[in-house]
């Protein structure tokens, strides 16, 4: 399928998209086997901790607490680095960071920057802002620079190329870096990447970065990352611009304790990240010359603002719950229309969309709860999407034809006479239906219980997706309630 | 016991068997079953689709038809975790928005004594035989609701294995959704339908003749598939299974 570009604004609805993902077969199945492999990790690793259901709690009262004094954090954070000889920059929205991040690099006087993979700067599609600008963004992580030399976008949240397989890797480095001989084995297109990286490392002087958590006390940010490229990226260059969203604080440097054991189990199924780096400020010989953090709101402030919804800003972004979700499973992620996919994109999405867009996403679940289940700050995902189901519903109106059969529907719940009622008019219906649409056949696989059971291939309108891939047995002729009254008499 | 059957609406209408089943194992174990005549409908299918407004009543009339049961039992655990999930906040919601005060302390009350028909027997009643005869090769499908809202964990299963003559099998990845979800199913028909085909898969694999559950709404998802695919293999719901004596299915 052609490469979809990850902006809610414009994106088909999820069932659309997933009805045409669902055609890619070579895809699913890089899916599946991916998040199957991080899943058995992940429970390995959970299963020696005693303690799992204790940080999760602690996780949760932390980040909760982080949110209902955001502002003050935020407000420390910026006295901390500004002490530490860093920059904090406040951006309201995408357009606002776009520029400051243009205006920083063109002040360094930069053509190129390196990048450490951020789902923030793809957020706010900050490479193709740099680009307009002039301004070449090279993507240092692995994944991230499969996905910019193969013109593709992230389909999922820690491990952005996961849709792509080995063979598909290495088509696209062939092509890319020019390399007709390049072998097949992971170790040569590690090489491969290595060999092209190294050499934009020394020679681009400024970085872009995201980050996994602010340190309120101590001005500091801290990435996470597995292959040396973000250390790379924060060591050498002689600026770093890192684009932040406000509510990646932590209130103090002891709450990684809490945060790293959680992150890095839950993301990649690791005990610790490879690389752990905490940068605070700058330093003479020592890292870049130049700090700047921008702090991107881009409705997150609107989000907090409302209730029910805030938890979603608990989020540390592990991608568990990619991992965990059956939906996410069988369409990978490109089908929500945002670089933020899955359990937590589809309630994530909309909201910072300030339901305008991607209205499709809440009900992109079953509601099973496996997001739930994983989560280590414990956003209870199904609550949330059932919440934003309600701000939709609210949006559409009475006259949508789905609200005035659902209204129908709930006015003969309201009484029992009108509920006795429609069971009869049912009954009467299917079999009115059947003469002239409907198939009721009677079945008789060879077993006598069966007897009598009728079963219905085929219905109209919206419950026809139900006919499409299952038979429905048709009503019985007589409810339980009616048996009760003929067995009391 | 004086136990009250909420049959659930679904039940009511598409599986009266399932409910006639819940009221002839409750009565072989001594039980005494009322059916309160006014009970419709828990309101999930709207609360859980966005239409809250419309579920709101429902929680009162579940409340005044049942608060004077000793035990409510339920053959549906989508239901009562519907009830235990969000009935306290519907509550609170209800007296914020004008209406009845009392409510939240009634749910609160009433609540605890609101039981999963199989969280019942083995919870409850602290059984795991309960007398029945099933000479037949089932596999049981874990829902999603009874398995993370109501932590069902093994018990649905060791009712199964105190079945006379019944050959419990285990479906791969079972702690995985079949894809019903509600109006999931109809929303989003194509990605719902891709879960219930690797579902199906797991369910024949086992090489069971029946798959059974605590939810017919689920098995309604995957009898219907099966059903399509002429697989032979039927779905039938726990409480049918735990009936059956000596002579055969009810």
């Amino acid at each position: 399928m052609s490469v979809m570009e990850l902006d809610p604004r414009t994106a088909l609805s999820f069932p659309k998209a997933a009805k045409m993902l669902l055609k890619e077969t070579e895809l699913r199945g890089n899916v599946r086997r991916a998040t199957e492999t991080i899943q058995a990790k992940r429970r390995k690793l959970v299963a020696e901790k005693d303690d799992w259901q204790e940080l999760r709690e602690s996780a949760r009262q932390i980040r909760a607490h982080v949110l209902a004094h955001l502002g003050a954090y935020l407000e420390e954070f910026e006295r901390n680095l500004t002490r530490a000889g860093g920059t904090v920059h406040w951006a309201r929205n995408a357009e606002e960071a776009q520029a400051i991040v243009v205006s920083l690099a063109k002040e360094a006087g930069a053509q190129e920057v390196i990048k450490i993979k951020s789902m923030t700067t793809e957020e706010i599609h900050l490479n193709g802002a740099l680009e307009e600008a002039g301004i070449h963004a090279y993507e240092t992580d692995l994944a991230e620079l499969i996905l910019q030399l193969g013109h593709d976008t992230p389909s999922h949240i820690v491990v952005p190329a996961l849709h792509k397989n080995r063979a598909q890797i290495r088509e696209i480095f062939k092509r890319e870096m020019n390399l007709p001989e390049l072998g097949s084995a992971p170790e040569d297109l590690a090489e491969a990447a290595r060999r092209f990286l190294r050499e934009k490392f020394l020679r681009v002087h400024t970085a872009v970065s995201g980050a996994n958590f602010l340190i309120a006390e101590t001005g500091g940010i801290c990435i996470v990352e597995s292959e040396g490229n973000g250390r790379m990226c924060l060591t050498l260059p002689d600026t770093l611009i890192a684009v932040v969203g406000i509510e990646k604080v932590l209130p103090r440097f002891g709450d990684l304790e809490v945060m790293l054991q959680l992150l890095a189990r839950s993301a990649t199924g690791e005990r610790m990240n490879p690389y752990n780096s905490i940068w605070t400020g700058v330093r003479p010989g020592d890292g870049p010359r130049k700090m700047h953090v921008v702090l991107l709101d881009n409705a997150r402030t609107e989000v907090l603002a409302d209730k029910e919804g805030r938890q979603t800003l608990q989020c540390i972004r592990c991608a568990a719950c990619l991992n965990a979700c059956p939906v996410y499973r069988q369409t990978g992620g490109h089908a929500y229309g945002s670089v933020y996919a899955g359990p937590i994109g589809a309630i994530l999405t909309p909201q910072l969309m300030e339901m305008k867009h991607g209205q499709s996403l809440p009900y992109a679940s079953s509601l099973c709860g496996a997001c739930y289940e994983v989560c280590p700050v414990k956003i209870n995902i199904p609550e949330v999407l059932i919440h934003l189901r309600n701000e939709v519903v609210k949006r559409h109106g009475p006259l949508a034809p789905e609200a005035i059969a659902l209204r129908m529907v709930a006015t003969l719940f309201r009484s029992e006479r009108r509920f006795r009622a429609a069971q009869r008019l049912g009954r009467m219906a299917q079999t009115l239906l059947a003469r002239r649409e409907l198939k009721i056949v009677g079945q008789n696989v060879g077993q006598a219980d069966w007897g009598d059971s009728q079963w219905i291939h085929w219905l109209p309108g919206m419950l026809g997706g139900w006919t499409r891939s299952r038979d429905l047995e048709a009503i019985p002729s007589e409810s339980f309630r009616e048996w009760w009254d003929r067995r009391s008499k | 016991m004086r136990v009250a059957l909420f049959i659930t609406c679904y039940n009511d209408t598409l599986f009266p068997q399932t409910g006639k089943a819940v009221v002839k194992v409750l009565e072989r174990l001594g039980h005494e079953v009322e059916f309160p005549a006014g009970q419709t409908c828990c309101g999930q299918m709207h609360w859980n689709t966005g239409y809250q407004a419309e579920a709101l009543p429902l929680v009162g009339r579940f409340v005044s038809q049942f608060e004077h049961a000793e035990a409510v039992v339920i053959p549906s655990s989508s239901c009562v975790a519907m009830m235990r999930d969000h009935y306290p906040i519907m509550a609170e919601r209800i007296v914020r928005e004008g209406g009845d005060a009392s409510l939240p302390a009634r749910v609160a009350a009433l609540l605890p004594r609101v039981w999963e028909f199989s969280e019942f027997l083995t919870k409850k009643l602290c059984l795991t035989d309960v007398g029945a005869s099933y000479p037949h090769k089932v596999a049981y499908h874990a829902s999603c609701h009874g398995l993370r809202s109501l932590g069902l964990g093994d018990g649905p299963e060791a009712l199964l294995r105190g079945v006379k003559g019944l050959e419990l099998v285990a479906i791969e990845r079972k702690e995985q959704c079949c894809g019903f979800g509600g109006t999931f199913a109809i929303k989003n028909a194509d990605v719902s339908t891709a879960m219930l085909e690797e579902k199906v898969q797991t369910v024949l694999a086992t090489g069971a003749e029946e798959c059974t559950g605590c939810d017919n709404s689920c098995l309604m998802h995957i009898g219907g598939a099966l059903h399509k695919l002429h697989a032979g293999t039927r779905t039938r719901h726990i409480a049918e299974i735990l009936a059956a004596e000596e002579k055969g299915a009810l």
